[in-house]
């Protein structure tokens, strides 16, 4: 598998520098020749100095025989080109690009980019897992198939509560995946009775959340 | 009209100008306060001072009721980006941007959108110049 990495700040430094590692065949474009000459000595001539939304510059990464291509530079814009340049001029089969502004997410979705990667919203969803008053937390989104993994605590006022899972109606497309209760975890079958506090993970559909969150912890 | 220019540099000045003179109704974005200091004061229409590839920026200035969307930063991959959240989010019914790299001004045409490549138009006149021949006077 042929990796482009464009972009040489911390995070094209690393993820080059463990691609390499894990012995995938990997190249990175830099804008500045300074970083340039000091990776080379760090990698070895994986690295090529230029400005990765430039055609001329992909073509020489030779962008046209790469199976990823990803962009983390510092900047929404840029990532966007580099990615869609990839796509469109030399038909990459799979662009990853790191998005700093998470409002950026869904626009870069939406204008094909395969795979973004927000680390605000990342870190966002770690915290908020960490908040012990939050009762209902998106995990996870599933970019490709429009899923999230969410966790929600069941409230004690919810109807489900004492309840079996068989027995109850989730709206279509959810998929109660485990329960954690007191620090056990529980895999659900249908005869399993649904307490007031129980930490239930489900898989559901994005558009299908609010009425989970409401049906578990309204 | 009601048009929304992103940039105000030399260009995006002289545009607002063309366009208020006309009567259209305008909205010009730029990062940098200062750009705006070109523009008669008062100015007829709105200014916001930020970056046009952000969409709270763009929506304050107006972007929901453009009829025309422009975008001329002096950066080719900020216009190419606020150029397909205009038409792509916003659905803003005219969307032209200027690339200066002729090679992603191609790529971005083929996408649909309408695009003015300065280096390609002016290379044609310049060459034009070059090539003229004695006793044939060409006016730029």
């Amino acid at each position: 598998m042929y990796i482009i990495v464009v972009g040489g700040g911390k995070v094209g430094y690393y993820l080059t520098k463990t691609l390499v590692t894990e012995g995938y065949e990997v190249f990175l474009i830099e804008k500045n020749p300074a970083k340039c000459h000091v990776y080379a000595e760090r990698f070895g001539a994986v690295v090529m100095q230029g400005d990765g939304a430039d055609a001329s510059i992909l073509q020489a990464a030779g962008a046209a025989r790469a199976d990823v291509v990803i962009a983390v530079t510092g900047d929404d814009e840029d990532n966007l080109v580099i990615s869609q340049m990839a796509k469109v001029k030399f038909h990459v089969s799979r662009t990853i690009a790191r998005v700093n502004n998470p409002k950026n997410e869904e626009l870069f979705r939406r204008l094909g980019i395969d795979v973004t990667v927000s680390q605000t919203n990342v870190i966002l969803s770690i915290i908020e897992q960490q908040i012990p008053e939050r009762t209902f937390v998106h995990l996870l989104a599933l970019r490709h198939a429009d899923l999230a993994i969410v966790e929600a605590k069941v409230s004690r006022s919810s109807p489900v509560v004492s309840e079996t899972v068989g027995s109850t109606h989730f709206p279509p497309d959810v998929n109660l995946t485990a329960i954690m209760r007191n620090g056990d975890l529980i895999i659900p079958t249908g005869q399993t009775v649904i307490r007031a506090g129980d930490e239930i993970i489900a898989v559901t559909k994005r558009e299908r959340e609010d009425e989970l969150r409401h049906l578990l912890v309204d | 009209m009601k048009i929304l220019i992103v940039g105000c540099g030399r260009l995006g000045w002289r545009l607002a100008s063309d366009f208020s003179d006309k009567g259209h109704d305008l909205a010009v974005v730029d990062n940098n306060s200062r750009s705006f200091r070109r523009l008669p004061d008062p100015f007829p229409g709105r200014l916001v001072v930020g970056t046009g590839i952000d969409e709270d920026v763009l929506r304050s200035a107006g972007i929901q009721r453009a009829d025309v969307f422009v975008a001329v930063t002096d950066d080719d991959n900020t216009n190419i980006m606020a150029g397909q959240i205009a038409r792509d989010v916003y659905h803003v019914p005219r969307v032209v941007i200027r690339i200066y790299d002729p090679i992603r001004a191609e790529i971005y045409r083929s996408l649909g959108l309408t695009v003015i490549c300065p280096t390609t138009i002016v290379a044609g006149l310049i060459e034009e110049q070059v090539f003229a021949t004695e006793g044939e006077s060409v006016r730029p």
